[in-house]
């Protein structure tokens, strides 16, 4: 396992600027997740690190060792695609010991039985061990994809979106395993994911990008609680931040507008403090309820008491607490 | 619900299908079986009206299966006088067929060299064709080549005109380089006709490959060629099976320029089937003989391959 430093990488496909000059340090043994839409620039940067690309400019670093020259053979990374490519020839055992047999780790047979029995019981499907890749569901698939990163002790694991077709009881579980293994490990870890989920429990480090750029870096923690533009704030939280014009607010304004993470709304009866909002609907999602309203014009939604029981049309009173202010532009003011 | 489906032929229409697909084998089947039974006929059988073509009985359309044909094709005869033929009795059961004519058996004939020249030409220029053809279709269709695509016209150029019409400049060309009428020079000139063939055929295969195998087989530590060779090669076997096929096919033909380019040494089966009809008459079974063993190397090679044809297009491990 080992440090990997990115230098003002930069990477362009024709006139798109895919990746434009990141800057990161993954430290050894971190967790490291990014985060961004769709075209933000997470694949081009796991490709990058591995050698699929090439780098425009800047450095990536692996272990103190500038990798600009090395074939991704030599580079000595493990990458879980996004379309789980499994050898459709090769058996489930045979993908799982492709990269094992490879000239570069030449590891005896009985060492490669071993160990791709022990990553197929962590992935449940030591029964499926003799089936041809083809003959799986998706879900089986993607662990076999997975495990043929685990069963190897590289450099650094590069995953991309490793758990997002699975179905949600297999998910967690693995969400899980995979963190138990990347610690009991120490591994180095980069790993791709829309799922906040994923990002918060897993992460030691979150990179959110934008538009190719890193445009904060941070612990899970530091990024929920301190974003540095409405862009990052929007990344995390479910249901996302409400954004709204400062002066809907009475009181000191720091910045144009205001960003109001839903578990920050207070609620109170219409003869308590604050500015009055209409229910528009709630919705019981069990351990939660969350409550849609209109506050002049603007929707927010926010979570309430799961007992509490707001009739649609019904006017309450709401205040802000811990309020994020961000200028015209989304930038973080105070 | 209607029985009626989009997705599955209702039984009338398989019925329908089956019978032309039944219908059309036959058609085209006829004329391979009338040459394998007359292969089997003696010389009066191949031609007698109305024509023979039960085997074994003694009606007017059946006649008895005799090897005539076979031993013609293989072996020289001569005649010879009834004291020699007295003074040595028949050795084999060939001798024996060929005695009802007064004649013995004196050598091999040159069937045998030219069948195997066939092969030696038919399979080193399809192995060739295949060989070249898989790396360039492979680098065609991974790499950034400069003018990929004015080359790629460039290869397919070479078959718009028909490959006869530069006879002329080939055979002074081979004169002087001395490839005529040598195996080197009929495996390089069937690969030159046949490359461009396999490089398109095989690109297209190659280009449906996802590249994510590739890539993945990179990372696990393999090198680029490894990778070809381990990942890609194994799914492309379709596509070569199926371009080696064509390419055979072609070879194994192949007429005008193995009449005008060879003679002793590398000739070929197809110009030389045809010099049997100069040998004392129109010896058809003889010939049928020749043409139904002409046959059977494309036909078992397809069937060898036939595997790799049925499986298409398989779908791949890559989530699209």
């Amino acid at each position: 396992m080992a440090e990997v430093i990115l230098q003002n990488v930069s990477k362009a496909f024709g006139a798109t600027q895919a990746v434009e000059d990141i800057t990161m340090t993954i430290e050894d043994g971190a967790f490291v997740v990014l985060l961004g839409p769709t075209g933000a620039g997470k694949t081009t940067t796991l490709r990058l690190i591995s050698g699929l690309e090439k780098l425009d400019s800047g450095s990536v670093h692996i272990g103190g060792r500038d990798v600009a020259a090395d074939t991704p053979a030599q580079r000595d990374v493990a990458m879980v695609f996004q379309q789980y490519s499994l050898y459709p020839h090769l058996t489930v055992r045979d993908n799982l010991a492709f990269p094992l047999r490879s000239p570069i780790l030449k590891t005896p047979e009985d060492v490669i039985a071993k160990k791709v029995q022990q990553i197929a019981e962590i992935l449940q499907i030591p029964h499926k061990l003799d089936n041809k890749a083809t003959a799986l569901s998706g879900g089986e698939m993607q662990r076999v994809s997975i495990g043929r990163a685990l069963v190897r002790d590289p450099q650094i694991y590069l995953m991309d979106e490793p758990l997002s077709s699975l179905d949600a009881k297999l998910r967690a579980d693995l969400r899980v395993e995979l963190k138990r293994i990347q610690s009991d490990l120490g591994s180095t870890l980069l790993y791709v994911t829309h799922d906040q989920i994923e990002a918060m429990t897993m992460a030691t480090k979150i990179g959110v990008l934008e538009e190719g750029r890193l445009v904060q870096y941070g612990t899970p923690k530091e990024i929920y609680e301190n974003p540095k533009s409405i862009y990052v704030a929007s990344r995390l939280g479910l249901p996302r931040i409400n954004i709204l014009p400062s002066e809907i607010f009475p009181g000191a304004h720091k910045g144009a507008q205001i960003g109001l993470r839903p578990e920050n709304i207070l609620q109170s009866d219409a003869g308590g403090d604050g500015i009055e909002a209409t229910v528009l609907r709630s919705e019981h999602l069990g351990d939660q309820t969350r409550l849609h309203l209109d506050v002049r014009g603007h929707a927010i939604t926010t979570l309430s008491d799961p007992h509490q029981d707001y009739a649609a049309h019904s006017t309450i009173k709401i205040s802000p607490q811990n309020p994020l202010y961000f200028d015209a532009a989304g930038l973080r003011v105070a | 619900m209607s029985s009626f489906s989009v997705t599955e032929p209702s039984s009338r229409t398989k019925w329908f299908a089956g019978t032309l697909v039944v219908l059309y084998a036959v058609i085209t089947m006829i004329p391979l079986v009338w040459i394998a039974l007359t292969g089997f006929k003696s010389p009066a059988d191949a031609i007698s009206y109305p024509p023979k073509y039960l085997i074994g009985g003694d009606s007017d359309t059946s006649f008895t299966p005799t090897l005539e044909g076979y031993v013609n094709l293989f072996t020289t005869r001569t005649r010879q006088t009834p004291e020699f033929l007295d003074a040595n009795p028949p050795e084999t059961w060939a001798d024996e067929i060929v005695r009802q004519y007064d004649m013995v058996i004196v050598g091999p004939s040159k069937f045998g060299e030219r069948f195997l020249n066939s092969v030696i030409i038919g399979f080193g220029s399809t192995f060739l064709s295949v060989f070249l053809g898989t790396l360039a279709a492979y680098a065609f269709s991974r790499f950034k080549i400069p003018l990929a695509d004015d080359l790629l016209f460039f290869i397919l150029s070479t078959r718009m005109m028909p490959p006869i019409a530069v006879a002329i400049p080939i055979f002074l060309m081979y004169r002087q380089l001395g490839l005529s009428d040598t195996h080197l020079g009929m495996i390089l000139l069937y690969t030159g006709v046949n490359i461009s063939l396999a490089v398109w055929l095989l690109k297209s295969f190659i280009d449906g490959i996802p590249t994510e195998y590739e890539e993945a087989a990179l990372i696990d530590g393999y090198t680029r060629f490894q990778a070809f060779y381990k990942v890609v090669l194994p799914q492309a076997a379709t596509g070569i099976a199926s371009t080696a096929i064509f390419c055979l096919i072609f070879a194994w033909n192949e007429y005008a320029f193995a009449v005008l380019l060879t003679t002793a040494n590398a000739q070929t089966a197809p110009p030389f089937i045809p010099t049997i009809i100069g040998v004392g008459g129109l010896d058809w079974p003889a010939i049928a003989a020749g043409v139904t063993i002409f046959l059977l190397p494309v036909m078992i090679f397809t069937i060898l391959l036939r595997k790799h044809l049925l499986r298409g297009i398989t779908f791949g491990a890559v989530r699209k």
